[in-house]
């Protein structure tokens, strides 16, 4: 296995153990990069110069015999919707195309202090609302097991920059699936952390009370190890809960005694693709045959929460996405009018189909006359999604299914058909509704190669428990270990 | 839904769209709105609404200064600046000067 | 009424807290900086930025609203209202919708008619939004926003439209000032935009219709730009004579009902109300719980903390100074109080040393005067109020005359000097009874022959050894004594 194929802490430990410098591993993800970014379409922005500068100051350090951080020397890539001072950060935007942010996200600022390279920023649905990274105002990121096919999205971009081995690590950002529909879709392990867990600050906002950063690994220790560095409280926001972190990765390998798992029938209804159903049925029994008992389980509103997601997140989303008017910041049109002309100009220009489509919809439901049937409406089922969870999770550790209804689909395929794309989200998004954690890891293929998700829903703030339960699997399995031919 | 509520909803979000986009919109919408009203169907009198996931209250912070930016920062990603200030376009109606 | 109408308003009053740092982020909140200069990307509305509340701010809110004896919800969250202008760079305003943190309070005026009770809707707190200077030439060039402002925390206080005049809403407004700085919530300087002020207007019509007498509401209109108390009253004086002309001109067709709230922008140079729009349909502001903020909730113990800290408001103020010991004129209280509690403070030293009637005029006869004079608070005054007391009890003792009280007072004030020394210095000295029989005595030496004919008596005669002695005290010696000592001196003297 080369070096690029592998995990972030078999890295570190090569660097650790003087076999390969910060600068040396740098380099081998640049070149892959550049050999392979051409057909992927991963990065939108990434500087050779600053990355190697980086890497050079961390091997500096270890030759001071400086301490170093938990990612020292690590690659890790950037979905583009996090704030990076004085990198472009364009959110997949043409509206942010020339933005320069003057701060740092806080996982930003905590991958720093890890002393991670922060390897460049990724590819995205514009403003993160997509499945497939088709919404891209710039280009489509493909699927690096099959570049005919979507890598997912909205995160789409460091979903397939890890699967490609052009980034060990990536962050991405989960409002309704979108760490782990594509993690799923690329054969990847993907976290959607509990809201609150990580801070939001300086992540661009979709839809806040949804949103969270979380990891894109190649395999369950590496998800560990990140999300020791990116969670934790912080006091620029005020959604985030400073409850300790435990370490990931102290009691990561002690399997769960008499775990209990859950298993929804609302999961594996219609649509669900039968190769799909039958790997997260073969992932069952490998739980059963390490004692894990199976528990029928029902979350009998899971069906209404499409439907409530995309109300509530486009709700959020019409107005935390008017300030994007090119007064301050931002894309403003060239057409000389008045004020009022100006901001619709600028924002029908700015703004891409699917992005209009979601601020439609999301202004319509909290405008007078239809807040309540609509917006309000949505929030009150969102309370019942949520009592389901709870209710479950009395009865059992975590919750299994699959991660999306099928594996990947064709690039262009749904394009035209918002509500088909919506409902790709279908085992996702009640997860952020209720803001309960999730993952998913890779458990299986298609015949045709493709690879499918495992989907683990756990408690708030139960990461620990899931990332233990995830890698019970992962031991007795091997599909994180391949790596797709590009 | 018409394409003269679709009309007024542009206009409230400032959007900017030809007849064949609204026409185009119109349409989605419909379609999407008609999958949403299965909410409908659930009884939620007696539900409360739930806007955030988790039951926090009472965050604060103190009444400390920190740091600006400076004004070259603050003005720096200004699509068009006069001097120290941002410019923008006229605003025609000055009854639009809303007051908070 | 003496007019064929009834004024009603309602105030919207936004008034800046007095905190060190913004509602949402701790960008300073000084005013005159330069522009965009207190910014950051928070208050800049920046992709990714997230509010977090000033504790400040809102304990400021809570003190407000409980001197304006509002109810205090124990849950309330923050809303974002929807709307698009550049000098708001998120586009929304986090502000409070259907949950403000207090509601149902009332503030007591004094007027002229009374004491009268107005209503507080809701008092709530908001973001500031920044400025925009428009281009004047107009040309249409662009307008220019400062952001510093923006984020400043503000306390919008609603009123009930209980004010009947425009004399009473000055009235409420000066009160409201008043309190707002005595329990230091607000600076509330209108020239620096720290209290700002709308008025809703409209006029009750008594008139005759098909259906016999009726009273009639006249549409609201919504008054804006009002920079001054005094401007406040001009347009709603104007406001409300300009709503009855347009009535007056056609009653038939006066469009009572038919038309939304307008509003209109108060010229002060011309003197006028200028309508701006009539709105076709009521703004839709979109409002929903702002995700970024958690919900805040108050326990009677700290509203029971804030109560006890808030001190002597002054209409409690007013009550008590009208009371024995004080027992002022409603009017002297009113003046005083006016003055904020350190001035109360002052004239209670004085009134304990004096006596208050006559504390209460050196105040408003002089020491206001010279505050204004020198630009100076009560607490920098030079004369402090045991000096004040003194020169009173001093005047009071020694007869001094009134003009010559104040020249002592200006040399007091003039050369930092006490009350006896100023009168020492300007030979007001006191003259005892040894000192007035020694003048006494010289002035019968050299009136011998006045003397004689009052003796003989000529009554008149002893005023002119009377004048001699009063001109000899420079007028300081008291005019009784002197006499009663004159005519016992006169008494010893033979025939
Ligand atoms: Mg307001
Ligand atoms: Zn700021």
């Amino acid at each position: 296995m080369s070096l690029i194929e592998k995990t972030a802490l078999e890295i570190r430990e090569l660097q650790n153990n003087g076999s390969v410098t910060a600068e040396e591993i740098a380099k081998q993800f640049l070149s892959q990069v550049k050999t392979h970014d051409g057909q992927i379409k991963a990065f939108l922005h990434i500087d050779p110069e600053n990355i190697l500068d980086q890497a050079k100051k961390i091997d500096e350090k270890r030759k001071q015999g400086k301490a170093l951080g938990a990612l020292a020397g690590i690659p890790v890539a950037i979905k583009d919707v996090l704030c990076c001072r004085g990198v472009p950060t364009t959110c997949g935007s043409k509206m942010l195309q020339n933005f320069v942010p003057p701060y740092d996200a806080f996982v930003i600022d905590r991958l720093k202090k890890a002393d991670a390279i922060l390897f460049g920023k990724t590819n995205m649905d514009e403003f993160a609302m997509g499945s497939s990274t088709e919404n891209s105002a710039y280009f489509t990121t493909r699927n690096p097991w099959d570049t005919t096919r979507i890598p997912g999205g909205s995160s789409g971009g460091s979903a397939a920059a890890v699967a490609a081995c052009e980034a060990p690590l990536a962050l991405g950002t989960d409002t309704g699936g979108s760490i782990r529909q594509p993690a799923g879709l690329c054969g990847i392990v993907g976290i959607k952390p509990t809201y609150g867990r990580v801070s939001r600050f300086g992540l661009i906002a979709f839809a806040s009370s949804l949103d969270q950063v979380g990891p894109f690994t190649h395999d369950v220790a590496d998800a560990a190890l990140l999300m020791e560095v990116i969670s934790g409280h912080d006091a620029k926001d005020s959604t985030c809960v400073n409850v300790p972190v435990p370490s990931y990765l102290a009691q990561l390998d002690q399997p769960i005694k008499n775990l209990t798992i859950g298993v929804a029938k609302e999961f594996f209804g219609e649509g669900l693709d039968s190769e799909v159903e039958s790997s997260i049925r073969s992932a069952l029994k490998v739980y059963q045959s390490m004692g894990a008992t199976i528990k029928e389980i029902s979350l009998p509103h899971s069906k209404y929460s499409v439907a409530v997601y995309y109300l509530v997140a486009t709700a959020e989303a019409s107005s935390n996405l008017a300030r994007y008017d090119g007064m301050h910041y931002g894309h403003r049109t060239a057409q000389k009018k008045d004020l009022i002309s100006a901001y619709s100009n600028s924002r029908g220009e700015g703004f891409g189909k699917e992005v209009q489509r979601r601020i439609m919809l999301g202004s319509y439901a909290l405008s007078s006359g239809y807040k309540d049937a609509y917006y309000l409406k949505a929030l009150k089922v969102r309370r019942l999604i949520k009592n389901d969870f709870d209710k479950a999770f009395a009865d059992c550790d975590v919750i299994l299914g699959p991660t999306s209804p099928t594996a990947a689909f064709k690039i262009g395929e749904k394009a035209d058909n918002p509500l088909a794309m919506y409902l790709s989200d279908i085992y996702t998004i009640s997860c952020n509704l209720a803001g309960i954690a999730g993952m998913s890891i890779p458990c299986g293929f298609t015949k045709g190669g493709l690879p499918i998700g495992l989907q683990i829903l756990a408690a708030p703030f139960e990461e620990e428990k899931m990332l233990r339960v995830a890698r019970m699997f992962e031991k007795q399995t091997e599909y994180h270990q391949r790596r797709p031919k590009l | 839904m018409d394409i003269r509520d679709i009309r007024k909803v542009a206009r409230l979000a400032r959007l900017e769209m030809s007849e064949a986009e609204l026409e185009t919109m119109t349409r989605q919408l419909t379609s999407i709105l008609n999958y949403v009203d299965q909410l409908q169907e659930l009884d939620t009198s007696n539900v409360e609404p739930l806007a955030h996931p988790l039951p926090l209250q009472n965050v604060f912070r103190p009444d400390v200064p920190g740091e600006s930016l400076s004004v070259e920062e603050a003005l720096r990603n200004a699509p068009v600046r006069a001097g120290q200030f941002f410019a923008v376009p006229a605003v025609l109606d000055p009854a639009d000067d809303l007051s908070h | 009424m003496n007019t064929p109408y009834q004024i009603i308003v309602g105030l919207e009053v936004h008034v800046q807290l007095m905190t060190k740092t913004k509602l949402f982020c701790s960008c300073k909140t000084v005013f005159g900086a330069p522009p965009n200069s207190q910014v950051c990307p928070i208050c800049l509305g920046m992709p990714g930025v997230l509010p977090v509340m000033n504790e400040q701010a809102f304990q400021l809110g809570l003190r407000a609203a409980l001197a304006l004896n509002c109810q205090i919800a124990n849950f309330t969250k923050w809303d974002r209202k929807n709307y698009y202008y550049p000098d708001l760079p998120k586009n929304y305003q986090i502000s409070q919708y259907d949950l403000p943190f207090s509601y149902e309070g009332y503030l007591d005026i004094d007027t002229s008619s009374g004491s009268r009770r107005i209503g507080i809707i809701r008092a709530h707190l908001e973001e500031d939004a920044g400025k925009s200077m428009h281009d004047e030439s107009g040309r249409g060039g662009d307008s220019k926003v400062d952001l510093n402002r923006t984020g400043t925390p503000l306390l919008e206080i609603v009123s009930k439209p209980d004010i009947r005049s425009a004399e009473d809403a000055e009235t409420y407004l000066r009160e409201l000032r008043l309190l707002l700085r005595e329990i230091g919530v607000s600076d509330c300087e209108m020239q620096e935009g720290s209290l700002r002020c709308d008025a809703n207007v409209n006029i009750h019509i008594l008139y005759s219709s098909d259906n016999g007498e009726e009273i009639a509401a006249t549409p609201l209109v919504e008054i804006k730009n009002l920079n001054s108390i005094g401007s406040v009253g001009r347009a709603i004086q104007y406001e409300a004579e300009r709503q009855y002309e347009a009535f007056q001109k056609d009653p038939k067709n006066y469009r009572f009902g038919k038309l939304l709230k307008t509003t209109a922008g108060w010229n002060e140079a011309r003197g006028m109300t200028q309508v701006q729009r009539h709105k076709e349909e009521a703004a839709d502001y979109r409002y929903f719980p702002d995700p970024d903020l958690v919900p805040v909730v108050v326990t009677a113990e700290q509203i029971e903390e804030v109560k006890r800290s808030l001190g002597e408001l002054p209409s409690q103020q007013r009550t008590r100074l009208q009371a024995a010991p004080f027992s002022l004129s409603a009017y002297d209280a009113q003046v005083l109080t006016g003055q904020g509690r350190k001035m109360v403070a002052y004239f209670e030293e004085v009134a304990k040393i004096s006596d208050p009637k006559s504390a209460c005029n050196w105040l408003t006869n002089e020491v206001f005067a010279s505050l204004k004079e020198r630009s100076e608070e009560i607490d920098q005054f030079p004369i402090r109020a045991p000096q004040l007391g003194e020169l009173i009890n001093e005047m009071k003792q020694l007869g001094i005359k009134r003009e010559k009280a104040r020249d002592v007072y200006q040399k007091m004030l003039a050369e930092n000097v006490d009350a006896k020394t100023a009168i020492d210095q300007l030979g007001y000295k006191p003259f005892d009874d040894n000192l007035l029989l020694d003048l006494i005595r010289k002035a019968i030496e050299g009136n011998r022959k006045a003397v004689l004919d009052y003796k003989k008596g000529n009554e008149k005669a002893l005023d002119r050894v009377f004048g001699t002695v009063m001109r000899e005290t420079k007028g300081m010696g008291r005019p009784d004594r002197i006499k009663q000592l004159l005519l016992e001196e006169v008494a010893k003297i033979e025939a």
